[in-house]
């Protein structure tokens, strides 16, 4: 979109040295976190080699999954420029919701051979139900979406405690859904098929329909999109409803891996969700963002906080340096917004 | 006291190695008004933010009283005695006069401690509001001024830092015409009392009206320097684009076969806004809409696309009333609008030319049950619509709008437009900031459209467009329709005394 013969020479107009060169593209380029990912597990080796084992990678391979499918989420409502907080209590809900439906004991359709598939469909209804509140709430009634999602949040985090009577989990889940967390066939896990579905609909979508277009639009300018006949109000709630969509299949493939209804499920991911849209060159500014990127955001994120643990550092301290890390990505966003503003 | 104030001599300034200046050199007489202009990219900016201080030079020689000056800083060129009034004000909205007129050096109670003197600061903002003629109290917020009293607190508060000399860049292009006119008498007062003044504007009528002396600028270089008694409009215009602009206007074809109306608005009122607009718009014609900022013309054009709503009467298109009103149905019968707000409203500065020409066309350039695009066929009919508005680009899916000049840019609001090939455009200040050639190759375009039997509504600000462009006038004031005016009697004065009654 933006020249990138501008950035390529310097502030004083002369022609770089072609390593020079290669840093700066790589600077503005997609694959500047890939390279990262690359040169943190190259530094980390020498002191933790079981970091490139197999099952290390497989781990890590599977940990990226719904992740990546919730940061998805994430990046389309920041592609609007707007934010979603909500969608760990969207989890939350949808697990504790569809684990009631069908555990066997004592669930609304337990034994019942279409008790998965309900439970799954409560699980999208209540993704999109939430969605659509945050979306009418900010496009219509106008109210920043930073407070709009904190709140829900806030009402269906406490909301899924309550439903299951002070947070106690839900078990014994039927075993066709439990099937979706680490069941596979033919060696391919169905989340990696579910997980590769979705990223490839939602690059389609972006790139080559109207509505990402219309997304990307409303996220640049939306005064000049209402004016060339884009529906912003309604491209906003999809927006919001897309994302709630994309948070409840992630619930779906986490709660099969938990095999239980539980109220905290994906209480500590937002912070990855949204780090991992950020690092992955999500704009916070809106009308900017890859699928691409947002794989990169998520597998860098899920590498660093491997690596972490493998060298065996406690909890906080792993969540302090990840909060270093998406900071130095935000940080490095703006700049590479100022940068490119002054082209 | 030599009688020159400022003397700019051989004055040079390269970006990127790109010569933007060059041997630019000029005198400015104490208590006298010069007049600037050129087109855009010229270097009129460039010299005044040397002189204001925002930019270094390269090389020459900048004399205020005769003593040679390089600000480094605003800080600096006001401390020197020169003020700069953006083309965009730098005041803060959201203070009060006085607080934004003493903003960085109020007056405290005690030297040693940071308490304002509130009652010493009333005082001193009234006095340079009196300066101005501004009857306002200074404790008002300047969000609730219109935009021609918000330029006459900037005035005020260049005066009340002692200013000698004040640049003015295109201090009307938000102003009504009656704010205007305020705007030049105080120039006039400065003039007299021997303030000298540096004049940017595209509008060369104000500029004969108002200058002393006019200084051309063409590719960085002075290509005039004379007094105003000198120069003609059609002279600056010639000396501007380095050619002979046989007319400002292009001819166009008079359109045969009987008027047809594409628009009839019967009655529309909206409280507050507009009272009882009644019109029609014919195929094949252009019909100007003249008035004040704040007289109904953008808000009628903005009710008219759909964009706000009216509380009474009709609007037609052909034979079916607009129901219900959005810009998407206003589209989806033809219609399109240019709004006044080029940056804000038009474009999509961060995305590139093609993303922003098709950006009203999607759904019709889509396929399928999911509006599929595309992108080589998108791109196919954005180079389509670049190359009829003849933007200049090198590449039209790489190039943000940001990057464009000012002409360009609106260009490639009316490429976006002209691929839906709209009956009925609604143009709302069409080549407010752009130069004199940009605006040459907007009137080609709006004719070619009026040829081919499209409807124009043109709304501007410049008399002279109106009556180079329209075949009928329509006046606004106060949210209602003062007159009609047919191009054999269209006259200057009686036009704008129509605007400006109230």
């Amino acid at each position: 979109m933006t020249e990138v013969g501008n950035v390529l020479t310097n502030s004083s107009g002369e022609t770089l040295s072609r390593p020079a060169q290669a840093l700066r593209w790589l600077f503005f380029s997609d694959y500047l976190v890939l390279a990262l990912t690359f040169v943190y597990v190259g530094a980390l080796w020498p002191f933790v080699p079981e970091i490139v084992s197999l099952s290390n990678l497989v781990d890590i391979f599977l940990q990226v999954l719904p992740l990546f499918i919730a940061a998805l989420g994430v990046m389309i409502v920041l592609m609007v420029a707007q934010i979603d907080l909500s969608a760990t209590s969207i989890m939350a809900m949808g697990c504790v919701v569809g684990a009631s439906i069908m555990t066997s004991e004592g669930g609304y359709l337990a034994g019942s051979p279409i008790a998965a598939a309900a439970a799954i469909g409560a699980f999208i209804a209540i993704g999109l139900l939430i969605g659509l509140l945050n979306g009418v709430c900010t496009a219509v009634f106008e109210m920043p979406s930073f407070l709009v999602t904190l709140t829900t949040m806030m009402f269906f985090s406490g909301s899924a405690v309550w439903y299951t009577d002070s947070g106690s989990s839900i078990g014994s889940l039927p075993s066709a859904f439990l099937a979706l967390g680490y069941g596979g066939i033919g060696g391919l896990p169905y989340a990696a098929i579910i997980t590769v579905a979705l990223a490839v609909a939602v690059h389609v979508g972006l790139t080559r329909t109207v509505f990402g277009r219309w997304l990307q639009a409303v996220g640049l300018n939306p005064s000049a999109a209402a004016i060339s006949g884009v529906p912003v109000r309604r491209v906003v709630i999809g927006a919001f409803m897309f994302s709630g969509l994309l948070s409840s299949l992630a619930a779906i493939i986490y709660t099969a891996r938990l095999e239980a209804g539980t109220p905290i499920l994906g209480q500590r991911i937002l912070l990855d969700m949204i780090g991992a849209a950020v690092i992955g060159g999500v704009s916070l500014f809106g009308g900017k963002g890859k699928v691409i990127g947002v794989l990169f955001g998520v597998l860098f994120l899920s590498v660093v906080d491997n690596g972490l643990q493998l060298l065996g550092l406690s909890l906080s301290s792993v969540y302090a340096i990840k909060g270093g890390v998406i900071l130095f990505a935000a940080v490095t966003d703006a700049v590479r917004h100022n940068l490119m503003a002054r082209g | 006291m030599s009688e020159v104030l400022l003397k700019v001599q051989n004055l040079c300034k390269s970006f990127f190695n790109v010569r933007v200046l060059r041997d630019v050199g000029f005198e400015l007489r104490r208590g006298a008004v010069l007049g600037l202009v050129g087109e855009n990219g010229s270097g009129k900016s460039t010299t005044m933010n040397i002189i204001g201080g925002v930019l270094a030079k390269d090389e020459g020689l900048i004399e205020l009283d005769g003593r040679s000056i390089a600000p480094t800083n605003s800080r600096d060129a006001q401390a020197l005695g020169i003020a700069f009034i953006h083309q965009e004000l730098s005041l803060f909205p959201n203070l009060s006069v006085e607080e934004n007129l003493f903003l960085d050096h109020f007056p405290r109670l005690t030297s040693a401690l940071p308490f304002i003197d509130r009652r010493k600061l009333r005082e001193l903002a009234r006095k340079a509001l009196e300066l101005v003629d501004l009857k306002v109290a200074p404790q008002t917020p300047v969000l609730r001024l219109p935009p021609g009293e918000r330029q006459l607190v900037e005035i005020a508060k260049a005066l009340s830092r002692q200013a000698r000399l004040i640049i003015f860049d295109e201090p009307t292009t938000s102003l009504t015409a009656r704010e205007a006119e305020r705007l030049f008498e105080i120039i006039r007062r400065l003039r007299a009392q021997g303030i000298s003044v540096i004049y940017i504007s595209h509008i060369l009528g104000d500029v004969m009206r108002l200058c002393d002396d006019i200084v051309v600028l063409r590719d960085g270089q002075v290509v005039a320097s004379e007094p105003r008694v000198n120069f003609t409009i059609e002279r600056l215009v010639t000396l501007m684009v380095g050619r002979t602009i046989d007319q400002l206007f292009p001819e166009r074809a008079p359109v045969s076969g009987p008027r047809r109306a594409a628009l009839t608005v019967r009655g529309v009122s909206q409280p507050g806004v507009v009272k009882d607009i009644s019109f029609d718009l014919n195929l094949g014609e252009v019909l100007g809409v003249s008035g004040l900022m704040g007289s109904g013309r953008s808000e009628l054009a903005r009710i008219l696309f759909g964009l706000d709503p009216y509380s009474d009467g009709e609007i037609c298109v052909g034979d079916t009333r607009l129901v219900p009103l959005s810009p998407r149905s206003a589209m989806d019968r033809g219609m399109a609008f240019l709004t006044e707000n080029r940056r804000g409203e038009g474009l999509m500065m961060e995305a590139s030319i093609a993303d922003n020409i098709v950006l009203p066309s999607l759904i019709e350039q889509s396929h399928g049950f999911a509006h599929f695009l595309r992108p080589a066929q998108l791109s196919g009919v954005a180079r389509g619509v670049a190359a009829r508005v003849q933007v200049n680009a090198k590449t039209i899916d790489r190039t943000a709008v940001r990057m464009l000049s000012g002409g360009n840019q609106q260009k490639v609001v009316i490429g976006k437009w002209l691929l839906r090939a709209p009956s009925i455009f609604i143009l709302d200040e069409p080549t407010r900031g752009i130069d004199v050639g940009a605006k040459y190759e907007v009137y080609k375009i709006i004719n070619e459209m009026v040829e081919g039997g499209a409807a124009i509504l043109l709304i501007s600000s410049e008399i002279e467009e109106l009556i180079g462009m329209a075949d009928r006038i329509m006046v606004m004031g106060r949210g209602e329709v003062r007159s009609f005016c047919e191009r054999a009697n269209f006259d200057r004065e009686t036009l704008l005394s129509a605007a400006l009654w109230d």
